[in-house]
């Protein structure tokens, strides 16, 4: 290094040094990367195709009444039982699994969609950011439950307002996460180098902001819908939900409550399907977790 | 705009950071992180702007490329004032003055590939029209920048530190900068690469003209590239000169013992090391009279009252110290 530079050779080709993988088929080599995100998924898609072939799975209509076969305990014709008012239980269930999933998919997109371009505006507008950020702590102050059975009470009792009224609840969360996300990402040099390359506020946000903040908000999103599901089934136990004459498992397991005692698996079925639903969704969301953070990677 | 007139004139500037604090983040305090500063650069000329961490050497960078709005002062192009450019003018102004970050993998986002990286100012300049066009121009950088052409696919995280400071010195190209800055550009990469580095910014200097701000804490780079440097101090200057004065005949105290700090490649050499007692004060309140009268080994009861300003002690070389203050400019002897 002195003022006699020398004249530079092509820098040399990149090196192959990384080792060579052992061959795996590509799913078997992501199972074996990702055992939770193959058990998550797995679980989630099980529950989803089941949720919309309900009609076909050997399910009868699960509104039709059959006064002189209520209380039936599970057997070849009813296999999750009967209910008191004769309903079929397994065909109550699997079409349950509709409103749950749908009510936890939506809130998880809504409250996304809702918290990420609230929290977008915070971290990139300074005047914005108090004033936002002191009103979302006053929403999350409130038990997410009590602001659902709130804004429920104030509406009538549907799918969509039990959708509406849980992404509320949720989606401070989602804001202050992308906050924080952007507050890091926008002090980050490629960001100001692409400030002094000319490039536009929106494309900023578009192509170097966005982009990265994806990876914990999908993560963020599977946590949403699987506490979306948990709160969607107990505000419809406590009758503030989903209305009685959609069967959901929150409602499934509120008409059984009263025989709990003498007749345990009306409650016991949409129980265990909330519960492992829950449980799969939030594999997904650890799985995805420990795949998307870097810092957490475990492979290259 | 007279043929003399430098590329880069920046008077008093000045950036006071607030710092917030309490429920609705009221300023509580600011920091004086650069306060009055003035120095210019002409075209093809390198300027090295050094100091301790935290004397505000950065910000100086960042506010003459507009990253954030200054307290006060002005900043000059060809002289025409960009320091209040209103935003549609802007950009077009950002098309003449780039930068090179000092970490080399934090300043390429680790999402895009070389290709969009590097095509990002030239399609915000509208200097490109198609897809080809856009292959070609960014092959004719990475090859500026001594990269293989066939890299433009790969992601950032597949290069090292020293491929990733190319790649960012050819997006610093890339929109055909009159002036780039580089903020600790060879600081975060080990010496040989380091020299590779700085080998080229100095041949893509004369091969294109270009002037570069170079700012640096570490004055045995800056002495291979430089052709004038000012050290900074708390947010202020306290001398400037070309590097041949400054490494022979330095006359600011602090610009002593930043000199003595350097290390020199020979074991057996006897050294005058000064060691300055104390930390950096902090710019949030910064001492009065002469910034540096807390640490300075020949102060006297005046440093501690009255600012000494920036004077001509020589040609073209400027010192603030009171020291110096004597008919005619005469170098004061070493020891007070």
């Amino acid at each position: 290094m002195s003022a006699t530079a020398p004249t530079f050779a092509a820098a040399p080709d990149l090196p192959g040094i990384l080792p060579v993988p052992k061959e795996r088929g590509r799913i078997a080599g992501f199972i074996y990367r990702n055992p939770t995100i193959a058990v998550g998924g797995f679980l989630v898609a099980v529950m989803i195709l089941m949720a919309i072939f309900a009609p076909y799975l050997g399910t009868r209509d699960p509104t039709a009444l059959a006064p002189a076969k209520r209380t039936r305990e599970p057997s070849a014709l009813y296999w999750f039982g009967s209910d008191m008012l004769g309903r079929d239980v397994y065909s109550r269930v699997l079409y349950g699994a509709r409103v749950s999933l749908m009510v936890g998919f939506s809130v998880a997109f809504c409250a996304s969609i809702v918290g990420t371009t609230i929290g977008l505006c915070a971290g990139f507008i300074r005047g914005l950011d108090a004033i936002v950020m002191r009103v979302m702590d006053g929403l999350m102050s409130i038990p997410p439950i009590l602001l659902a059975i709130a804004l429920m009470a104030l509406t009538r009792a549907s799918v969509q307002n039990v959708i509406i009224a849980i992404s509320i609840a949720e989606f401070p969360r989602v804001c202050r996460l992308v906050r924080g996300v952007v507050l890091s990402l926008r002090e980050q040099p490629y960001v100001e180098a692409a400030i002094a390359s000319g490039t536009r506020v929106p494309v900023i946000i578009w192509k170097h902001i966005l982009p990265n903040t994806l990876a914990p908000l999908m993560v963020q999103a599977t946590f949403i819908c699987a506490s979306a599901m948990i709160t969607e089934a107990t505000l419809s136990f406590i009758g503030a939900g989903t209305p009685p004459i959609i069967p959901s498992w929150g409602n499934i397991m509120a008409e059984g409550r009263a025989l709990w005692q003498v007749k345990p698996y009306i409650v016991f079925f949409p129980a265990i399907f909330l519960s492992i639903t829950v449980l799969a969704v939030n594999l997904l969301g650890d799985g995805l977790r420990d795949a998307l953070d870097p810092r957490l990677a475990k492979r290259l | 705009m007279t043929v003399d007139r430098p590329l880069l004139e920046v008077n008093d500037l000045k950036k006071h950071f607030p710092i917030h604090g309490g429920l609705l983040g009221g300023v509580t305090a600011k920091v004086h992180a650069v306060d009055g500063v003035s120095f210019d650069i002409r075209r093809g000329e390198t300027l090295s702007l050094v100091g301790e961490s935290g004397c505000g050497k950065s910000t100086v960078g960042k506010a003459i490329l507009r990253l954030f709005k200054l307290t006060d002062g002005e900043v000059r192009l060809d002289g025409e004032r960009i320091d209040n450019m209103p935003a549609s003018k802007l950009r077009m102004m950002r098309k003449r003055v780039q930068v090179v970050f000092q970490d080399p993998f934090s300043s390429l986002n680790p999402r895009m590939r070389v290709r969009d990286i590097l095509a990002e100012p030239l399609i915000n300049f509208g200097m490109v029209h198609g897809r080809r066009d856009v292959t070609e121009k960014v092959e004719t950088l990475m090859d500026k920048v001594r990269l293989p052409r066939d890299a433009i696919n790969r992601f950032p995280h597949e290069f090292s530190g020293g491929q990733r400071q190319r790649i960012g010195i050819a997006r610093a190209l890339a929109p055909g900068a009159d002036l780039i800055i580089c903020d600790e550009a060879v600081s975060a990469l080990d010496v040989s690469v380091k020299a590779q580095i700085i080998n080229l910014l100095a041949d893509l200097q004369d091969e294109l003209g270009l002037a570069l701000l170079f700012i640096s804490h570490d004055l045995a780079t800056v002495e291979h590239l430089t052709h004038r440097v000012a050290v900074m101090y708390l947010g202020k200057i306290v001398e400037l000169t070309d590097r041949r004065t400054l490494f022979a005949q330095s006359h600011h105290p602090y610009t002593r013992a930043l000199l003595s700090a350097v290390p020199v490649p020979d074991p057996t050499a006897l050294r005058n090391r000064i060691i300055l007692k104390g930390d950096v004060p902090s710019p949030i309140n910064p001492p009065s009279g002469c910034r540096f009268h807390t640490r300075c080994p020949f102060v006297y009861d005046r440093c501690r009252v009255e600012e000494p300003l920036l004077r001509s002690v020589g040609h073209g070389h400027l010192s603030a110290c009171h020291l110096d203050e004597v008919p005619g400019g005469q170098v004061v002897p070493r020891a007070a």
